[in-house]
């Protein structure tokens, strides 16, 4: 940026500030009565919350939902997410609709304080009166919970709250709300991907300030110590999505020939799969359609096993592999028996980053939404990270036709350091 | 050659690298603590410590296991000097069919190394992994109490 450009920034920030404090300290109401709902209207909202992962953020481990309380771990520190029940003193119980309309659409608090963009404001600015009015329905209709979530802990000096003022300036300029055709599914997936949906928050790069760099709209991102795909033609997959297995994907966590939902996935997909079916169809149409090939890509690729090249690249690899891996994701493996994705095809090993793989091996995976779900055992505490490294070039090699990752060992201790909570 | 470290005392193997480290502990050793349960890193019988920490030894490498501290029931003590936490699964009476208890013990042990007083939540999350089919766990979270000085009905989380 301009050093003029800078300045003006710099003024724009000023103006927010001053319109901030404007705002500030708005009537204190009491609560709206949850009767005073429209019950079709919560039923709506209950949709659209499931639709945006509210819960996913907003309810620490173990504790009650919507109550607030996660850390989050992001490059500025460790935020902590609020209490969205309708308590008057420690969560929404005082936000008129307007307030929280104004919240979710500009991303400032009731108070007229300024929201750490984690609450991904620059998707929900898109979200539509009806839609928001809904949400609100259904949070100010939750039971109240009274707890106040821990002081954030960020570095100077993204811990002064008016720098969110400078950051909106340069980074925070949201077009109108959007309000699509609801007859064209489309669309509609095109609008709650974009919106409620916030699916670029973890698939789009970040700057080094954080934010989403919408050029590069969903190319990939990274997220808790996991790499988030791209979902438009940089796809790895390596069979292409449909909207069928898409839809599947979200209702279920997994899908056999790509990949089980984990990491951070799997916390979406919890919610996702609680979703109305069109909505969730809607968004497999859009995103089917953005993961399309482009004719000058690289459409579909050839399946990958090169057992013996692998080995003799990595004999080690190959050992490990053996007594570790073998006894689950080789052809006729008990495993292989109940329709789990054959590693040639995980979108894992085909990514650019390592880090899914490497997360995978050390945490393993928990089903999503428990029962029969895909399962597998944590690696962590067993192998060192040279063993988890050599196991990961070997299975790149192996299944992959993609170049080979590098420095895997200082991967592995980076994802144990960020994996950790 | 592979150098095994099994409870302070070190083993040459003449094996193939990629032999599962329950094997080599059975079949080789002879420590016939640990189980084979399903082969598959989802039951937990075949627990033991490596370097402190509890892992399948079914699905460990015993290549992975080299230069590494293995630890397994046999380590904790003897029918004639049981361990502690041995002595409070007996007290406790923990064991029905007995064939996941070496593997609860390994991982209780793992837990309480690293965590002498664990909170019930602690101990709930760790244990969580194994698995007995007879449904004696709540014996089991007893007996690991009893090993680390909590009151045996685990209520102590209002401190």
């Amino acid at each position: 940026m301009t050093s003029a450009g800078l300045i003006r920034a710099l003024c724009a920030a000023g103006t927010l500030i001053l319109l901030a404090s404007a705002c500030a300290g708005g009537p204190k109401l009491p609560p709206p009565p949850p009767q005073s709902f429209d019950r079709a209207e919560v039923a709506q909202g209950f949709a659209l919350a499931k639709l945006g992962d509210c819960q996913g953020c907003h309810t620490a481990d173990g504790g009650v939902a919507y109550a607030g309380g996660l850390p989050l771990k992001t490059p500025f520190g460790t935020l902590y997410t609020t209490n969205i029940t309708p308590d008057a003193q420690t969560g929404l119980g005082r936000y008129s609709k307007d307030a929280f309309v104004r919240a979710m659409r500009r991303g400032v608090r009731a108070d007229g304080a300024h929201l750490y963009p984690a609450f991904p404001y620059d998707h929900f600015a898109y979200a539509d009166d009806r839609d928001l009015s809904a949400l609100y329905a259904f949070l100010m209709t939750r039971r109240p919970v009274a707890r106040t979530a821990p002081a954030n802990r960020l570095i100077p000096p993204a811990n002064i709250r008016g720098v969110i003022a400078v950051w909106k300036a340069l980074f925070f300029h949201p077009g109108p709300p959007a309000a699509p055709d609801p007859n064209d599914p489309r669309a509609r997936g095109a609008y709650l991907v974009e919106s409620l949906g916030h699916c670029g928050a973890c698939h789009t790069p970040h700057n080094a300030l954080g934010a989403e760099q919408t050029r590069q709209a969903l190319d990939g991102g990274y997220q808790e110590g996991w790499y988030a795909p791209p979902l438009n033609a940089l796809t790895p997959a390596s069979v292409p999505w449909t909207p069928e297995r898409l839809e599947r994907y979200f209702k279920t966590g997994l899908d056999r020939d790509h990949a089980a939902a984990a990491g951070p996935m799997g916390t979406v997909i919890r919610e996702l799969a609680k979703a109305p079916d069109a909505d969730r169809r809607a968004m497999a149409v859009y995103l089917a359609e953005l993961m399309k090939p482009s004719p000058a890509g690289r459409g579909q690729t050839a399946l990958v096993d090169r057992a013996a090249a692998a080995a003799s690249a990595h004999p080690q690899g190959a050992s490990l592999y053996a007594g570790a891996c073998a006894s689950c994701h080789e052809p006729g493996a008990p495993m292989m028996l109940q329709g789990r994705p054959p590693l040639p095809l995980g979108t894992p090993l085909h990514e650019a980053d390592p880090r899914d793989t490497i997360q995978i091996v050390l945490q393993g995976l928990q089903p999503p939404l428990g029962g029969a779900g895909p399962y597998m055992p944590a690696f962590g505490s067993s192998l060192t990270d040279a063993q988890v490294a050599e196991i990961a070039a070997y299975v790149r090699a192996r299944y992959s036709d993609r170049p080979p990752w590098s420095n895997l060992t200082a991967a592995v201790a980076e994802a144990r350091k960020q994996g950790a909570s | 050659m592979i150098v095994l470290n099994v409870n302070g005392r070190d083993h040459s193997l003449d094996v193939p690298p990629e032999t599962p480290l329950l094997y080599v502990l059975r079949n080789d050793l002879q420590l016939n603590g640990a189980k084979f349960g399903c082969g598959l890193g989802q039951c937990g019988a075949c627990t033991v410590q490596v370097d402190g920490q509890a892992a399948y030894s079914c699905l460990l490498p015993v290549s992975a296991a080299a230069g590494r501290h293995v630890r397994t029931v046999e380590g904790l003590g003897t029918v004639e000097k049981p361990g502690v936490l041995q002595r409070a699964f007996e007290t406790e009476q923990a064991a029905q069919c007995g064939y996941c208890i070496a593997g609860m013990i390994m991982r209780a042990q793992a837990l309480l190394d690293a965590n002498p007083r664990p909170s019930e939540a602690q101990i709930r999350a760790h244990m969580q992994p194994n698995l007995c089919r007879c449904g004696t766990h709540m014996r089991i979270l007893r007996a690991i109490r009893r090993a680390a000085g909590l009151p045996p009905d685990g209520k102590m989380e209002a401190a």
